[in-house]
């Protein structure tokens, strides 16, 4: 710790000394009392509220009754729930194992800097600064059959043969195009992170096992991944709370359809509270993935420190 | 070959950006200004009170931000106080819980206080997930600071605020900077919360407005307008990440991920 105690002679009496510490805590509270009034009061409270709500039949508009434990018995009965879940699962699988390979690619390639590496990563970088419904809007644009190019450069590759329907043609069509988009803007931003762990590998471990005849193959088996292990957890993390949370992508790009084959599970809170105008359900869905997620973050720190 | 493939990468990359400019600017007769003058005045596109919304939530976002995070970096990184751990392991515990679990909460949280449709609401909520983060970065910022300054600065008969004002600040400058700008890139082109938190148009931000253009209109959509609306909000994000992209990266990758 920087400072136990204000920088004081050593020559002061005890008494001074120690109203002076007390006096220093004080105001180290003070100052750290406007983020205890925001983390409280917009997270702690919510956080209460979200399971509090969840017990009971909460109207958008009217008193709310208790109704405990209808919203979570409701759950099992409803089947656009069912095929979201199903479908986010499915989803969220298919978008770590794509992100991370492509994130860890593209940090290997701008590891070492050399002439244009710097351009690389920016031009790999740039994508996370437009916001993410922005770029859903982008590739909303660009994939479609009015002014999109894609179409027209498959075509004239040879890679496509007539037109397709991408945001909306086909259930698989639809996901691709979502996988594309979140691809295109998370790679970078992964990368970035995938590069603090490859960077803090020391040379000299690989030089060593290079002295020991190893293969390129076997330095990424035995050294860089083991030693990435923090990094690639955290970034795995991210993937996988973020896909398991998706909104944007589907309400912007596909609208959840065709025939709400890609409805994320976040939509159906959505359509819960402000469709439906349930807000009681809505929180009970909310309270379960939260479940899931604390869950999955818990074993996955187990399981980081069972290996570490 | 290795040196190909990173180049054709890094076009595949920058394509939809270039693009999107090409398109926002292309109408069926050549190249105008047609589709941004669509996005400014047609019924579902960005209107004055849209961008004045944008600017203010920013404005309040980053600004809240910068100003918490300074004063809980301080606290963190330089004092002992009662609680301190728990509020530390609290504030970072906001990223395990995803906000979108807790929004609904705060739809109805934000009415009970007065705060429903609200942009000073919004901006509470954007500068709350901001927290971790930021907080984060600052501790580190602060603790990184050599102790010698904060004494020459304690004998030259500063207290804790003076030394804060003008020592410190000075100091941690780069972490301001990569704060600043995270805070203004998620509360300029968030989607999420202010589609939950804000009810009437007059009270949209511009991504709102944008997004409208595409979910409101039953028949055709405007695509051209789309594309301008994107460029539109782009660039402010884009320019300013170009221009601090060095000391945003170097305190991304030396504060935000120590550890």
């Amino acid at each position: 710790m920087t400072l136990l105690a204000p920088a004081k002679p050593p020559v002061l009496p005890a008494a001074p000394a120690r109203r002076r510490r007390d006096t220093r805590r004080w105001i180290g509270a003070l100052y750290a009392a406007p983020t205890a009034f925001v983390v409280g009061m917009f997270f702690v409270v919510p956080l209460g509220l979200v399971a509090w709500m969840s017990l009971h039949h909460w109207p958008l508009l009217g008193p709310p009754e208790l109704n405990a434990p209808e919203n979570y018995a409701a759950l099992s009965d409803d089947d656009l729930l069912a095929t979201a879940a199903w479908f986010t699962l499915k989803y969220t699988v298919v978008v770590t194992v794509l992100l991370f390979a492509l994130s860890f690619g593209l940090a290997l390639v701008v590891q070492h800097r050399s002439r244009g590496v710097g351009l690389l990563r920016t031009a790999f970088f740039l994508p996370a600064a437009v916001g993410f419904a922005s770029a859903s809007l982008l590739f909303l644009g660009m994939l479609s059959d009015e002014i999109g190019p894609v179409n027209r450069i498959l075509e004239a590759v040879g890679l496509l043969d007539g037109y397709v329907s991408w945001t909306s043609g086909s259930p698989n069509t639809a996901l691709g195009s979502a996988v594309g988009l979140v691809l295109w803007r998370f790679a970078g931003f992964n990368m970035l992170i995938l590069l603090t762990g490859l960077q803090a590998i020391p040379v000299d471990v690989y030089e060593a096992a290079r002295l020991d005849g190893a293969t390129s193959w076997q330095i990424f088996r035995r050294i860089t991944v083991p030693l990435m292990r923090t990094t690639i957890a955290l970034v795995l993390t991210l993937m996988v709370t973020g896909s398991l949370l998706a909104f944007d992508q589907f309400w912007i790009l596909t609208r959840g359809g065709p025939d709400n084959s890609t409805t994320s599970l976040v939509m159906v809170i959505y359509r819960e509270a402000f469709i439906e105008l349930d807000l009681g359900s809505a929180a009970a869905i909310s309270v379960v993935l939260l479940g899931v997620l604390i869950v999955f973050n818990v074993v996955q720190l187990g399981m980081l420190r069972r290996k570490g | 070959m290795k040196k190909l493939t990173a180049a054709a990468l890094a076009i595949l990359f920058l394509f939809p950006l270039l693009w999107s400019a090409w398109a926002s600017f292309r109408t069926p007769t050549g190249f105008s200004l047609e589709n941004y003058s669509r996005l400014f005045t047609s019924d579902n596109g960005i209107r004055f009170e849209h961008v004045f919304n944008s600017v203010a939530v920013s404005v309040l976002t980053v600004g809240g931000t910068l100003v918490i995070a300074t004063l809980g970096g301080y606290a963190f990184g330089r004092f002992q106080f009662p609680g301190k751990n728990a509020l530390f392991l609290l504030t970072l515990a906001i990223l395990m819980v995803p906000y979108a679990t807790i929004l609904i909460a705060l739809y109805v949280l934000l009415g009970w206080i007065g705060l429903e449709d609200s942009l000073v609401g919004l901006s509470a909520v954007l500068i709350m997930f901001q927290l971790p983060f930021s907080i984060f970065m600052m501790r580190n910022s602060f603790e990184a600071i050599p102790k010698e300054l904060e004494e020459q600065a304690l004998i030259d008969g500063c207290g804790s605020f003076g030394i804060l004002t003008r020592v410190m600040l000075h100091a941690v400058r780069p972490g301001l900077v990569t704060v600043g700008l995270f805070a203004f890139l998620t509360s300029w082109s968030e989607f999420f919360a202010p589609l939950i938190l804000l009810n009437s148009t007059d009270k949209f931000t511009m991504m709102l407005a944008v997004v409208n253009m595409r979910t409101a209109s039953f028949g055709a959509i405007d695509y051209a307008a789309l594309e301008a609306g994107v460029t539109f909000m782009a660039v402010p994000c884009l320019l300013l990440f170009l221009f601090l992209q060095r000391s945003y990266v170097r305190g991304f990758m030396s504060g935000a991920l120590r550890g």
